[in-house]
């Protein structure tokens, strides 16, 4: 970085409750969630002049500045592909206060998805808004029609190639649930479970897809803002500077329905993301001290904890095995509890939860966190102090 | 012989979209087929407006042999799939051009599935009356 006081930096998080029914608008969960980021950081609603989220959310910025009195957007914009996008709204961010698009961007992400509609139920029609790719066509007359069901199909070859067992994808669960247990915020807050546990749950998509190798559909709002380093210097929070933040999709690739393209044991575009990712930021995303890896599914944990370079293919579940992502390893996993374990904000909750470990605030805090990396299949970034 | 089944009279019909209707169409006839660009001739699926290999638009359908291999399989048992009385096989098949399908299997025990098994083209009805490519297999198991 030619000027360091150009660098961007998250200096504000906020989220609700995570829950099974938050009992209130999804606009309000998003406004609720900004304002919580602009105490967190010491700004006002009125300072924030960029404005992003998912294509999926349901607000939008006209909401936003009803809600909040925020006077004029420099900037808005949007991000394609669900959850995998969930990093990708930071590559946005750091670019558009790098460039001067806009000052203060917030992203957001507020839904109510247990309670108004469940990601996880059968999808029965083909988004009428005609968004995104039409994968959901060659599934649905197939009863290929749910994102656990797009997941193991996609999975399957990687699980099976490298002998992954249902206990290998267990113990990553026990991981996330152990996290979850102690930290107050989340839904599985004082439930942990065991390996026996994991395999007893019933069958979602057999032969490898049980209950617990799947994520949380959770009501609730998270907010992040971004701003430069010149400007972080006045505010509340020690800045977590946005060392690389980088995404990547490659030809005939699709997200979760990403069947059609290559070696299907491998995460080509998260290969990549890692490329261009530890030139960006100097380091690479295995040399970090905490890693907030997408955990929608289990069998995601791994292929990306390979394609991010922790590992060698197939060496993933060896990873887990050998504690190197316990809290006291050297790689620790998600302390929040992940999104399998704290709750689905499609993501979004595990970026927070990375700046929390980087002030030293966690509810399960890493000692020394200097660096933290975060990803989403087809973005990543590192944060550092 | 094109082997018919009815295993799930309450299976979705398939959506037609302009540049996919083809494919539905041709199905309905018991042809399985694929998109073959007219420019350069090479096949494409899912279907796609332009080819991407030389960016013409110019395109038509192309029989396929119906032989294949699966290289993926699952079977959705909960939530239960929407039209399935019951839990289908869903497997991903490479056919012997090269391109990959999301499609069922049947006639076969589930645990008798596997990867890496030879399967060839059948025909599935819909509820309201389309067929749509699925596979059988295509070796004794």
């Amino acid at each position: 970085m030619a000027n360091p006081g150009n660098e961007a930096c998250i200096v504000g998080i906020g989220q609700t409750e995570f829950s099974r029914a938050s009992g209130r608008s999804e606009q309000q969960l998003c406004a609720e969630a900004i304002l919580a980021a602009c105490e967190d950081a010491g700004l006002s609603p009125k300072d924030i002049d960029g404005a992003m989220t998912f294509d999926l959310d349901n607000s939008d910025e006209v909401d936003l500045m009803r809600n909040l009195g925020t006077p004029e957007m420099k900037y808005s914009m949007r991000t394609p592909q669900g959850g995998a996008g969930s990093v990708t709204t930071l590559v946005h961010a750091k670019k558009a206060v790098e460039s001067g698009l806009c000052d203060v961007m917030v992203i957001w992400r507020a839904m109510n998805e247990r309670s108004q509609y469940r990601f996880g139920q059968p999808h029965t029609a083909v988004n009428p808004k005609g968004l995104s790719s039409t994968f959901m066509e060659w599934c649905m007359p197939f009863g290929a029609q749910t994102p656990a069901a797009w997941e193991a199909l996609s999975a399957t070859p990687y699980l099976e190639r490298y002998g992954v067992t249902s206990e290998d994808l267990g113990r990553i669960s026990v991981l996330f649930r152990q996290n979850a247990a102690t930290n107050p915020a989340a839904w599985f807050y004082g439930q942990p479970i065991t390996l026996e546990d994991h395999q007893k749950s019933r069958w979602i998509v057999p032969p490898h897809l049980k209950l617990l190798d799947c994520c949380q559909e959770s009501d609730g709002g998270v907010a992040i803002i971004v701003t430069r380093r010149d400007r972080a210097r006045d505010l509340r929070q020690v800045p977590a500077r946005l060392l690389g933040a980088e995404y990547a999709f490659l030809f005939n690739h699709e997200i979760i329905s990403d069947f059609y393209e290559g070696d299907l044991a491998e995460l080509a575009n998260s290969v990549r993301v890692k490329e261009r990712l530890t030139a960006a930021a100097g380091l690479a995303p295995h040399e970090t001290n905490v890693a907030m890896i997408y955990d929608n599914f289990t069998p995601q944990v791994l292929r990306q904890l390979e394609a991010f370079g922790y590992c060698k293919p197939g060496e993933g579940k060896h990873y887990i095995a050998d504690g190197h992502m316990n809290l006291d390893g050297k790689s620790p996993l998600s302390p929040n509890g992940g999104l399998i374990g704290e709750a689905y904000i499609h993501g979004m909750n595990n970026i927070t939860e990375g700046v929390r470990q980087l002030r030293g605030t966690a509810a399960n805090q890493v000692k020394h966190v200097e660096t933290v990396f975060m990803c989403s299949g087809v973005a990543g970034a590192i944060i550092g102090r | 012989m094109t082997r018919i089944s009815s295993a799930n009279p309450h299976r979705p019909d398939p959506v037609l979209t302009i540049d996919t209707a083809f494919f539905w169409a041709a199905a309905d006839e018991g042809r399985f087929v694929a998109q073959q660009c007219g420019g350069c001739a090479t096949l494409w699926h899912p279907p796609r407006p332009v080819c991407p290999k030389c960016l013409s638009k110019e395109k038509h359908a192309h029989d396929l042999s119906g032989r294949g291999t699966v290289m993926s399989w699952i079977m959705p048992v909960h939530p239960p799939a929407h039209g399935f009385d019951a839990p289908p096989i869903v497997v991903l098949v490479e056919t012997e051009e090269g391109l990959r399908f999301v499609s069922n299997v049947e006639g076969i025990d589930p645990r008798q599935m596997k990867n890496g098994l030879k399967v060839e083209v059948a025909f599935a009805r819909t509820k309201g009356g389309h067929q749509v490519p699925i596979f059988v297999p295509a070796e004794e198991i």
